[in-house]
């Protein structure tokens, strides 16, 4: 556990950029420092591993005030990532990875061994271990950047808007893949970042700071979008925070509705039939998994891939209210299909019993994974 | 021709001595224009006066200096070792400000990504900071090689035999033989001392042009 306790910054120019910081990051989990910018976010990161003194007020870890620690051994325990990977372009990709390992005096073998099965942790193949950063992608970049800070496996991991320098497709996989990685590796996490999206997505805790260095308003997500604290923390969390909350509502009691489907190749006679007079009809292939809408009415030949209507998303069963939602509203059919773990059909529901069932009142406990799919 | 032909033995035994007297106050200059590089970067307060004081150093007039040399370190005229000086404190002149720029020039993120790793600060100057200065420091080294070669000449002046002597030489006996050999040798020098850096440079570099590492 990371904690702060009335922590200020006074810069020498009189910029008070913290002004009296207390909260704890609890041990495994992922707090967000999120808020606009000039709140004092890298310079609270920073002030965690000593690359920046606090004017007052102690950080400690597990109760250990750090200020009485050697600034350097403090910071080869801890994990830090920047925008960009802050990657030394003089060195490899495996090179970079082996950085703190050989710090740490590691034998070069070993160091060289866990850099290689870090870089396939974080998604590279380990080809590119030879090249040097600027022959990689932005986003490969940044995979480099959390498998450096990564390698001697740190208990405490500083993550300084890692993300914000790649397009949205690929921050959106740097993130699905970040959730992952911190299932399993349980790491102690503080992450800064100025997106609320990206806060809400990926904290089990967000702290949300004024300009001045201050905290407005420490919560869980769907707490944050429930109850904002006050018209600062509402205004940062923009609109449509009913509707995000809901990815944080789970789903258990939703009315499905069996649904008839084809398989892929099945003839216009078979679709039509199997519609029983409705305008759209599922279509599943061979595993049973949805992949799309046809109308059998429209159909002259069998029913492939070609033909399917793709706008709707899917939800997993037991998922979230907003997933469900979202299925439901944007199929075509206006009937929401869910599958179970495996992406098998289980049913559709309607965008009415969705709703009914958040008019039951807020389930707030978040879902294991929240994932809305983009197929079909 | 002839001459040249007659001299050969000659002409390149003041060719090394011209290599030395070049090349040992580069590599002096370079060593010392390292630390005062790094505190001009790393001290706001301390750059205006260390990149003024070094700039000065190399308005004064390289004949006055090789003759205050002696006065000042005690030699005799004819020493090596005021050539040496005189020709180092100008390198450091030239190399301090490319020293402290150079460094300047490397991305701060990287710095602070080493920082953050506990990378401490001398290690982190010959590990990160100094190789990714390489180009622009390379770049400095290469008109002080050159300011070097020529500056050297200006010694023969005092008697110090070298390359330069050639131009006394054909001067004093109104020869125009040795002088075009000397301009020559003093080119092929600047030219191979040039490209001694150039190779050094990206053998320094690989990253740069896109090898991968063995
Ligand atoms: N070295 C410094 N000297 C003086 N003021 C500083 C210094 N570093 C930061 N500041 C000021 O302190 C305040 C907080 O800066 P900080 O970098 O922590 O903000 P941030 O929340 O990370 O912002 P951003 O989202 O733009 O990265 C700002 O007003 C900034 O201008
Ligand atoms: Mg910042």
């Amino acid at each position: 556990m990371i904690s702060f306790t009335d922590v200020t910054k006074v810069y020498p120019d009189g910029t008070t950029a913290v002004g009296g910081l207390t909260l704890e990051a609890p041990t495994g989990q992922i707090t967000v420092f999120v808020g606009p910018s000039g709140c004092g976010k890298t310079t609270s990161l920073r002030m965690i591993n000593r690359m920046i003194e606090p004017t007052s007020g102690v950080i400690a870890i597990d109760g250990r005030d750090t200020g009485s620690m050697n600034p350097t051994e403090l910071r080869r325990g801890i994990g830090y990532v920047i925008q960009s990977g802050g990657l030394f372009p003089h060195r490899t990709i495996v090179e970079n990875v082996m950085t703190v390992p050989l710090l740490l005096g590691w034998d070069k073998n070993k160091a060289r061994a866990t850099a290689m099965e870090l870089l396939e942790r974080v998604g590279l193949s380990t080809s590119l271990a030879k090249r040097y950063p600027n022959q990689l992608s932005g986003g490969q970049q940044q995979r480099v950047g959390v498998a450096r800070a990564l390698a001697s496996d740190p208990p405490i991991m500083l993550m300084d808007e890692p993300f914000s320098a790649v397009d949205p497709i690929v921050r959106d996989q740097l993130q699905d893949e970040f959730l992952r990685l911190q299932n399993e590796l349980g790491k102690t996490i503080v992450f800064v970042t100025h997106d609320i999206d990206e806060a809400v997505k990926l904290g089990d805790q967000v702290a949300v700071l004024r300009v001045g260095g201050t905290l407005a308003q420490l919560a869980t997500p769907d707490r944050l979008l429930a109850d904002p604290y006050d018209d600062f923390v509402a205004d940062f969390l923009g609109r449509d925070r009913g509707y995000r909350g809901l990815a944080f509502a789970s789903a258990p009691a939703l009315a499905i509705e069996p649904e008839t489907s084809v398989r892929l190749g099945a003839t216009p006679q078979e679709a039509l039939a199997a519609a029983a007079g409705r305008d759209w009809l599922l279509v599943v292939d061979d595993d049973g998994a949805p992949v799309g809408w046809v109308e059998p009415r429209k159909l002259r030949e069998p029913v492939s891939r070609g033909f399917l209507h793709r706008g709707g998303t899917v939800a997993r069963q037991g998922g979230s209210l907003r997933a469900a939602l979202d299925a439901a509203l944007s199929s075509p059919a206006r009937r929401g299909v869910l599958v179970d773990d495996a992406g098998r059909l289980v049913g559709t529901v309607q965008a009415r019993d969705v709703l009914t069932e958040i008019e039951r009142g807020p389930q707030v406990s978040a879902p294991a994974e929240e994932r809305i799919e983009d197929t079909p | 021709m002839t001459w040249f032909l007659d001299h050969v033995g000659q002409v390149l035994t003041l060719f090394l001595t011209h290599i030395r007297l070049a090349v040992i106050p580069l590599v002096i200059g370079m060593v010392l224009a390292l630390p005062l590089g790094w505190v001009a970067r790393r001290f706001p307060l301390a750059y205006p006066p260390i990149i003024t004081v070094t700039g000065l150093l190399y308005t004064i007039p390289s004949l006055a200096l090789f003759v205050l040399m002696p006065l000042i370190l005690g030699t005799g005229i004819l020493s090596d070792t005021n050539i040496i000086v005189a020709l180092s404190l100008y390198t450091v002149a030239l190399l301090t400000r490319t020293v402290a720029d150079g460094l300047a020039a490397v991305p701060d993120q990287v710095v602070q990504a080493a920082t953050a790793m506990g990378i401490g600060p001398l290690r982190r100057f010959f590990t990160v900071e100094l190789p990714l200065a390489v180009p622009v420091i390379s770049a400095g080294l290469r008109v002080a090689a050159v300011s070097n070669v020529s500056i050297v000449s200006v010694a023969a002046l005092l008697g110090i035999a070298q390359l330069g002597s050639l131009f006394t030489d054909g001067f004093a006996r109104q020869f125009l033989d040795p002088i075009v050999v000397g301009i020559i040798a003093c080119l092929l020098l600047a030219v191979l001392l040039d490209l001694l850096i150039i190779a050094l440079t990206w053998v320094a570099t690989p990253w740069l042009h896109g090898r991968r590492a063995a």
